[in-house]
């Protein structure tokens, strides 16, 4: 639908790192058993991918498998393909105990590029981000300053991050003051 | 700052990741249970010097609760485990009594 | 006089002068000085003047623990108190001040103190002002108040010019110490394998090991270091940071870095401070050792300085304190000082050497070089005010008799050294008393322990003790190879470099000069020169009976200003030990806590300030709600409009616009900050059965029912609607600022109490952008938009159905809380815009008026509904406002039953919610207490009630309101009194709560 309407229209900045809010970025929320082999497959018939383990990602183009915890992951596709597959794996799981929900629009997702993109984060979350610690392949939910917020490396020089909707000006604005020009603090890179 | 492993999603959360949610394995008294039962659910909290089993959620992460014993002390962490049991796990229970003999907390020792 | 001589200066670049203002004198320096060094290159030995007595005061120091050199620098937004000239390194345009003075530095009427100084002994605080009591307010407090607090605050309306951000490092090994004992120790590790970081407070490494002179590994200490540095560079898994302080350690590894980034560059772009918040699983203390002052009278005229200062600010900076410096000491070391001055060229009339035998071979040498030395010499007095006139010998083991009087210009005083162990003690790392070089120093056995029981802190060189460079080469690497083991790191070579340098004979502990001062003398020998406390401040405390060093310290203000007694501490409890005939262990030191020194608010804050101060949650018609002049209300992390006034009108008159509008035609609501929680599965039926006082299991699939949550204490926590979706999945919705809180409550009791249920929940709230429709012509408004039936028989009061309006994708619930006919629409977050735009401009032939929370909540009190937060305070449960309807009599258990069956939530005299109507239409205040008869023990007015909420109804043009009262059900048409501000009174009449349509005709169509 032409109305769709990002949180922040689509907002980019450029510094340390290049950030943009991604439009197209569908997401859906699976709770269930992400061992249970009923819930392993219909994802796979629905998403093409196999739920990553712990951590982890799982990634095939546009689609994709972000581990949230035991029993929660976070499942990418097409924005306007969401809440279709939404329903798709929700039938297929019809009988199984498990809730699909289309989240598409409860997010906002931004896209960082640069090699300097992990002292970006690491400004904002208490987590290591030595290349030896955090690689692509692997997704963390944590804080950034003040809000919830996940993120996934899609390779070493792009980072997307995913927070609520409503707080998209704020991971907005802490991410460009973070990325400032003049703040490198060459912790990763020399 | 405290540094507490998440059972669950293995990462060593640092507290602003973490929600602290008291005491461990109360048993919940409903509807039937005496004045003094349900008090003691409600309001009387162990709040010793030593060992404690603590709840935990690692709410800034995977969400999920868990429990640790705890050193109130030293702030040892002896362990983490999941939040779906009613007592310590076995050999967590072996290391609290290795590391402080004689050790007792409720009914645990 | 000080002054700059023409040669040495190790840190400047005399090709770089720079050009400062101290106290609105141009002066210069050049690049590399500190404010220190440059304002004594200057002559401008007087740099401030003392806390209490305003006596002249001059640099003692050369880094972090000076005391006295503390100034104002910067102006306006950039203007900052109690900074330390010591380790403020100075840049073109840089404005200090000096405090604690009046009208001028040089000129100063505070000094008067220093004349009644004797009235103003230990404790004076407590016993002066005591009596007579009337005279507190209007003369003690005034002149507290006005000679409390060093420095200036800035100014009310400055804002911090600079902005800040922190950045999270983890690494094996932290190493906090950048000299040579803690490049040792990063060597050691980082060879060995171990991730290394290392933070050195100053802009250089290599800490006092320049200065002191010896060779490491044969080579000159400066040449050793620009080695090591180099190798620390090309390891990969080392790192340093200068002008980085290890400022405080806590628990589990927990390390504080303050980074100045821009404090000696203003005009750089960037953070002016970084905040580094660094797990180490292992840290290395290798903060070197400070100088001790000695205590004899007049140690703190301008010109006497520590001898390591003095050899610091000539060999560092090339700055002479003045041409004939005597030499004070009880050791070795500071014979260093008198021969680097004679080599400059300076003049050295004594060196005053406190132990009958006198020092080793930096003694000879001194000798050699024609220096005389005196020893079993105390220092009796230094004569002169703003500068050194005199020194006065005697014997150390006299009373103060003067044999002689030495002319000279600065004095250099060493008492000794103590070992930084202040980021070892933060933690809870334990000291000992090292009776051999009269210091605490780290107990290795009693090291603060982390997270897994294992000591995490190891102390490096000096600051574990190690004094001689060889020792202090051999310890670094100790600690070094032990940090790494610790973490698993034990390649390489683990060899220490080898340092040569003259040994030193051992020191004689001096805590007073000459140790039998009489009293004239020790009321002018100062141990805390930053807060003015002398030998015998603490000889009062300890004759007073305040034994314990804590006490000491809090009736003396021992240690208590903004250096934390860096220089003060041992002195002053070595003086408290004699004092009461105690060892010194015995007394014990007073607890270091963290930060090492201040550290800026900025860094703490960080990145939160202007814009980012706090999360400011939007929804997706935020946008209008700006372009429309939104007057705010902050609701959680929510900012929802409050009223939407026009041009011109009030806030007032837009509610009453609103409510009015909204009555007779149409409103609209964005209601999008309401909770909605999924809940899914078998059980779900079960267990929001047990998380609402209602029962919802029997919820049929296509309708909704409001229902009420309450604690396990049985005080109601929230409220909303549950719609059944299907037969498995519920929606729950919650207040506005709920929606966070009841998820977490729901899944804590899925996952701490009832794991076996199979239930799960999401939090769906912000997929959603929902807006109420609101009034007797919603209806007619959604039927133009056309699409789904929403007819009263298609979708009656109560039902929700999926469906198209417009084209949008909607889910409509005819739920109310207006008392109005009402459809609150849910579509896609990122369509509510759109939707919100299209409902607006559909409904202009209805007037359509957008409405805030200040209408939706007259609305709801115009028809009696509860707010959470406004009728609950948690201490109310949903009995005390009638709401027993929504009480299930069927359920065995819900959250919160077993609690509303105690005795005191079942006593009848539990105040209940009534409705309430002045008699004489005017609002009564929020908050107003319904008055009883008599007064309580406390002669209080007793109260039988109070207001939940008021409000001016524009809908019955009458103050309405709700509030809870003693037997309030039974006393319909009862006027009792309110409280009304001051003695005043409004009476008011017990009325039903509902105000407005109470057969609900208008919703219901």
């Amino acid at each position: 639908m032409s109305d769709v309407a990002l949180a922040l229209g689509g907002a980019s900045f450029d510094g340390l790192v290049n950030i943009e809010e991604l439009a197209g970025q569908g997401m859906v929320t699976l709770r269930g058993d992400l061992s249970d082999t009923t819930i392993i497959s219909a994802v796979k018939d629905v998403f093409g991918v196999t739920l990553p383990g712990t951590r982890e990602t799982a990634f095939d183009g546009a689609q994709g498998a972000l581990w949230m915890s035991p029993d929660e992951a976070l499942l990418l596709c097409p924005y306007e393909e969401a809440l279709q597959r939404a329903d798709e794996l929700s039938a297929k799981l019809h009988g199984s105990h498990a809730l699909v929900v289309n989240v598409s629009d409860a997010r906002a997702v931004f896209r960082l590029k640069g090699v300097m993109l992990r002292e970006v984060i690491a400004k904002l979350a208490p987590v290591d981000m030595s290349p030896d610690a955090f690689t692509p392949g692997m997704v963390r939910r944590t804080r950034m300053a003040q809000v919830a917020a996940a993120f996934w490396m899609d390779d070493a020089n792009t980072a997307r991050i995913v927070c609520f909707r409503s707080v998209a000006a704020y991971m907005f604005g802490i991410l460009s003051v973070s990325a400032d020009d003049a703040s490198a603090v060459n912790h990763f890179t020399r | 700052m405290l540094l507490i492993n998440c059972p669950y999603c293995g990462v060593a959360a640092e507290e602003t990741e973490l929600h602290a949610g008291g005491e461990a394995h109360l048993k919940r008294f409903g509807p039937d249970s005496s004045d003094d039962d349900f008090t003691g659910y409600l309001f009387h909290r162990e709040n010793p010097k030593g060992v404690h089993f603590e709840r935990w959620r690692h709410v800034n992460g995977c969400g999920k609760w868990f429990h640790a014993a705890r050193c109130t002390n030293t702030l040892e962490v002896f362990g983490t485990y999941s939040a779906q049991t009613t007592e310590p796990p076995k050999d967590l229970l072996d290391t609290l009594r290795a590391k402080r003999p004689g050790f007792k907390w409720r009914n645990i020792a | 006089m000080s002054t700059r001589v023409h040669f040495q200066g190790r840190l400047i670049n005399r090709d770089r002068p720079v050009s400062f203002k101290f106290n609105g004198t141009l002066l210069n320096g050049y690049q590399g000085d500190t404010l220190a060094s440059a304002l004594l290159a200057n002559d401008q030995m007087l740099m401030g003047r003392s806390f209490k007595y305003h006596r002249p005061r001059g640099v003692v120091a050369s880094g972090s623990e000076e005391p006295n050199a503390i100034v104002g620098l910067g102006t306006g937004n950039r203007f900052e108190p109690n900074q330390r000239a010591t380790t403020t390194e100075i840049f073109h345009g840089l404005t200090a001040t000096s405090q604690n003075h009046w009208p001028s530095l040089n000129y100063d009427v505070g000094i008067v103190n220093n004349l009644l100084s004797r009235f103003l002994s230990a404790g004076f605080y407590y016993k002066m002002f005591i009596h007579p009591r009337p005279f507190w307010k209007h003369i003690y407090e005034p002149f507290i108040r006005h000679s409390a607090g060093l420095g200036k605050a800035p100014g009310a309306e400055s804002r911090d010019a600079d902005r800040y951000e922190h950045f999270y490092a983890f690494c094996d090994v932290l190493v906090i110490g950048g000299g040579v004992a803690g490049l040792q120790s990063a060597l050691t590790a980082a060879r060995a394998g171990a991730k290394v970081l290392l933070l050195e407070q100053t802009a250089h490494l290599g800490g006092r090991a320049p200065v002191d002179g010896g060779t490491i590994d044969g080579m000159d200490p400066d040449a050793w270091v620009a080695k090591a540095r180099a190798e620390l560079h090309a390891l990969p898994n080392a790192q340093i940071r200068t002008r980085t302080m290890g400022a405080g350690v806590y628990d589990h590894g927990y390390v504080l870095g303050y980074e100045r980034l821009t404090d000696h560059a203003p005009e750089a772009a960037g953070p002016r401070h970084r905040l580094w918040r660094i797990r180490a699983a292992q840290i290395i203390t290798a903060t070197g050792a400070i100088e001790r002052p000695l205590s004899f009278a007049g140690n703190d005229i301008p010109g006497v300085m520590l001898a390591s200062a003095v050899r610091d600010y000539l060999v560092n900076f090339g700055v002479s304190p003045g041409d004939r410096t005597v030499v004070v000491t009880n050791n070795d070391d500071a014979y260093r000082t008198a021969i680097a001055l004679v080599q400059a060229g300076l003049k050295v009339p004594a060196i005053l050497d406190a132990r009958p035998e006198g020092g080793g071979a930096l003694m000879d040498e001194a000798k050699s070089l024609g220096i005389r030395v005196e020893t079993g010499a105390a220092a009796v007095k230094v004569k002169g005010s703003k500068c050194v006139h005199s020194i006065c010998r005697g014997v150390q083991a006299g009373e103060g008799e003067v044999l002689e009087e030495i002319f000279c210009d600065a004095v250099a005083m060493s008492g000794g050294w103590s070992p930084v162990v202040h980021l070892w003690s933060h933690c809870g790392g334990k000291l000992i008393w090292d009776a051999s070089q009269a210091t605490f120093r780290p107990d290795h056995d009693r090291a603060p322990t982390s997270h897994d029981g294992n000591p995490f802190v190891i102390a490096s060189g000096a600051a574990d003790g190690a004094f001689h460079l060889n020792d202090v080469l051999q310890n670094a690497a100790n600690a070094g190879k032990t940090a790494a083991a610790r973490v698993g790191a034990e390649k390489g070579d683990a060899a220490a470099s080898s340092g040569e340098a003259q040994g030193e004979a051992p020191l004689v502990p001096v805590w007073m000069m000459p140790q039998g001062a009489k009293k004239q003398l020790r009321m002018k020998a100062w141990l805390d020169y930053q807060n003015d406390v002398k030998v015998s401040d603490v000889q009062l405390a300890a004759q007073e009976g305040f034994e314990s060093v804590e006490h000491t310290k809090r009736y003396t203000t021992l240690g208590m200003a903004t250096d934390q007694g860096k220089l003060s501490n041992i002195n002053g409890l070595a003086t408290l030990a004699n004092a009461l005939g105690a060892d010194i262990p015995q007394v014990g030191t007073t607890t270091f806590r963290p930060p090492y020194t201040p550290i800026s608010m900025g860094a703490i804050a960080g990145e939160a300030r202007g814009d980012i101060f706090q999360p400011i949650r939007k929804t997706p018609m935020q946008g209008w709600h700006e372009a429309n002049g939104a007057h705010w209300e902050p609701v959680g992390h929510w900012r929802r409009p409050y009223a939407f006034p026009k041009a011109g009108e009030s806030v007032h008159d837009a509610v009453k616009r609103e409510v009015l509008a909204t009555r007779n035609s149409l409103g609209l609501l964005d209601a999008s900050t309401l909770g909605k929680i999924i809940v899914k599965g078998p059980d779900a039926g079960r267990f929001l059965d047990m998380l609402y006082t209602n029962m919802m299991s029997t919820l049929k699939v296509g309708k909704c029912r409001y229902g009420l949550m309450c604690s396990e204490n049985g005080f109601l926590s929230d409220d909303g609607v549950v719609a059944r979706i299907d037969e498995d999945t519920f929606l729950c919705h919650t207040t506005t600022g709920g929606a966070d809180r009841i998820h977490a409550h729901m899944e804590e009791w899925l996952q701490t109490e009832w794991w076996d249920w199979k239930v799960w929940t999401v939090n769906a709230t912000e997929q959603f952008a929902q807006v109420a429709v609101v009034g007797p012509n919603a209806r007619k408004l959604l039927e133009k938009l056309g699409g789904m039936d929403v007819s009263k028989e298609a979708l009656a009061f109560m039902d929700w159905k999926d469906g198209e309006l417009a084209g949008f994708p909607v889910r409509v619930y005819r739920i109310s809380f207006s008392g109005e006919l009402s459809y609150e629409i849910a579509v896609p977050a990122n369509l509510g815009r759109a939707f919100w735009d299209k409902l607006i401009e559909a409904g202009q032939e209805w007037n359509i008026t957008p409405y805030g929370t200040e209408a939706l909540h007259i609305m709801r009190a115009e028809k009696g509904f509860i707010m959470i937060g406004d009728e609950t305070d948690g201490t109310v449960i949903p009995q005390d406002l009638g709401l027993d309807w929504a009480i299930s009599k069927k359920k065995d258990d819900y959250i919160g039953k077993r609690a509303q069956a105690r005795s005191h939530m079942t006593d009848p005299k539990r105040w209940k919610l009534v409705g309430l109507e002045t008699l004489d239409g005017s609002v009564l205040r929020d908050g107003a207490y319904a008055l009883a008869e008599g007064t309580n023990e406390n002669g209080q007015r007793n109260t039988q009630g109070r207001v939940t909420s008021t409000y001016r109804s524009p809908t019955l043009n009458k103050g309405i309101a709700m509030g809870l009262v003693l037997n309030g059900p039974d006393r319909m048409g009862e006027v009792i009194e309110f409280t009304a501000g001051g003695d005043d009174i409004a009476k008011a009449k017990i009325v039903n709560a509902v105000f407005f349509d109470p057969e609900g005709e208008k919703q219901n169509v």
